[in-house]
């Protein structure tokens, strides 16, 4: 009588080596940016083919925009309050108070209101975005929409990236806003500064091409996040665990491409303003 | 066997003098389909043509590529190398767009119905109907009260699918899919997960619906039973080709190995030992 051997080795599957493992990372990568450029593509070809369902969109403009207005106001107001309590401190030495205004405001408009706002908007939206997708791919509702004659891109990602587009930099000017507005009270409250003086420094600091470069870059924020949250909604495969991992992916991504893109969008409006 | 009998004798009688008549016509046809999703080959060569009229039920195991066949019918999937027809048309290589004229002369019940979860009963209905058709809300609204009517779900409109049951949401999903009165309906496992007599109540709708609307059906399932209730022809399916297809009778006498024992499995030629 013979026996089997417990283990046998030869018929395991080899584990893929690193150059093999570094390749499909690399194709994976490539299949990704692909899959949105033609997402992109496909984006603007639906709305160049004529007007878009007005319900449609205006539920997205509420879900986007106005329900983010909440946590627009509070991450500003706090993030514009800690700016003006930090100024005053690193620059105490060299009469920092005086300057509040000024780095309070230019730092807002150009940087930390189009980031930050992007950041937290980006995350619960396209969260909500790629959940909601993701959810309708893995019950079958998108093959629905396909095999009752419509097109998914037409029907949900366009409006979703329409109104993220806009709404991201109505947002901003909110954050803005918001942003000043945190930072004179503490100004007021806590470095006994006149609001009349805070105001007109801010207003002399801040010039157009800085609103230009600060709200327009959120245009580009908005396009891209949105797209990455209804690209990964829509290829989102595996049940509820695999609308997780999309879900996730998004915030990710989404967060990373906002950093990315800032840093090329700021060397470009350098140039152009 | 008395379930086989009552069977057989439901699909002679929807074998009407003008039905078996017409010329066999293939309204979609499949030529050596092959597909993998990554190293997995789902199908591998497989080979088929529905006939307008008939009710083909294609029968298999699970994960053999039953529900991959049907999405090849809509053009939902493409193949990696074959062909396949609808009405003649080869579809394999049209462009999304074109492909949506051709979904229109189809209309699919999904297998877990496939709601639209934002929308009411109604609106799901309706929900073809604004996309492609120019009819007043009076008139949608008359239209998805006639087809809610012919699946037996009245009264039931303003009901979220939430609210619905399994076999609620596949009647809905079915209203849904025929109320633009396509030329074929593809089945998605339209039995499973359903208890005994919900079961019954799905198989004699599609039997119902053939008899009323005069469509072409595919059925896909691996409840013999149901098969049997509905059927015309049977195509099995076994690990990616289609290697036995004909007649509910000829499929009793059939010496196939997988599909006798498939048969077998589900008492239907257990009844009947001496063929």
């Amino acid at each position: 009588m013979t026996t089997a051997p417990i283990l046998d080795d030869s018929t395991a599957p080899e584990a893929p080596g690193f150059f093999t493992r570094v390749r499909e990372r690399a194709d994976n990568a490539f299949e990704y940016v692909g899959g949105i450029t033609d997402l992109a593509m496909q984006t603007i070809q639906q709305l160049r083919r004529g007007p878009l369902e007005r319900p449609l969109l205006i539920a997205q403009f509420e879900q986007v925009g106005v329900r983010s207005i909440s946590i627009v106001i509070i991450t500003s107001a706090f993030v514009g309050m800690v700016l003006a309590l930090q100024t005053a401190y690193a620059l105490a030495d060299f009469g920092g108070k005086l300057f509040i205004g000024m780095v309070v405001s230019l730092s807002l408009v150009r940087e930390l209101a189009p980031v930050l706002m992007s950041l937290m908007v980006g995350g619960r939206v396209g969260a909500g975005m790629t959940a909601e997708l993701g959810t309708m791919k893995v019950t079958e509702q998108i093959d629905a929409l396909r095999a009752l004659a419509t097109n998914p891109v037409r029907k949900l990602v366009v409006p979703r990236v329409v109104a993220t587009t806009i709404m991201f930099p109505l947002l901003t000017v909110i954050s803005i806003a918001l942003g000043i507005l945190g930072g004179m009270l503490i100004a007021v409250a806590n470095l006994h500064l006149a609001a009349n003086f805070y105001m007109r420094s801010v207003i002399t600091t801040v010039k157009y091409n800085d609103l230009a470069s600060g709200i327009g870059k959120t245009f580009f924020f908005g396009f891209g996040v949105s797209l990455i949250a209804c690209y990964n909604g829509l290829r989102t495969t595996g049940g509820a665990d695999g609308v997780g991992r999309a879900t996730t992916m998004t915030v990710v991504t989404g967060a990373i491409t906002v950093l990315i893109t800032d840093f090329f969008l700021t060397k470009l409006f350098l140039f152009l303003f | 066997m008395t379930e086989s009998i009552t069977t057989d004798r439901r699909a002679t009688e929807r074998q009407t003098p003008e039905r078996r008549r017409q010329p066999r016509e293939p309204f979609v046809e499949f030529q050596d389909v092959f597909k993998k999703y990554g190293p997995k080959a789902v199908l591998r060569g497989a080979t088929l043509k529905v006939y307008r009229g008939e009710v083909l039920v294609i029968l298999g195991g699970s994960g053999t590529g039953k529900s991959v066949t049907l999405r090849h019918m809509l053009g939902l999937e493409a193949p990696d190398s074959g062909r396949v027809f609808v009405e003649e048309e080869d579809i394999t290589d049209l462009p999304e767009e074109d492909l949506y004229r051709v979904r229109k002369k189809f209309g699919m019940l999904f297998q877990s119905g496939a709601l639209f979860d934002s929308m009411t009963v109604f609106e799901n209905v309706a929900f073809p109907l604004r996309e492609h058709t120019d009819m007043s809300e009076d008139e949608i609204a008359r239209a998805v009260r006639e087809k809610l009517e012919l699946v037996h779900l009245p009264n039931t409109e303003h009901l979220m699918p939430v609210d619905l049951s399994g076999g609620m949401r596949k009647r809905v999903g079915l209203a849904r899919s025929i109320v633009l009165d396509p030329q074929v309906i593809l089945y998605d496992e339209p039995t499973t997960g359903l208890d005994p007599i919900t079961s019954q109540k799905i198989n004699e709708l599609i039997v119902d619906l053939q008899t009323k609307l005069s469509v072409t059906s595919v059925v896909v399932t691996h409840d013999i039973q149901s098969a049997f209730s509905v059927g015309d022809r049977i195509a099995f399916l076994n690990q990616g080709v289609f290697e036995w297809v004909g007649t509910m009778d000829a499929a009793r006498d059939s010496d196939h190995p997988k599909l006798r024992e498939f048969l077998k499995a589900s008492a239907v030629v257990a009844a009947q030992p001496s063929k």
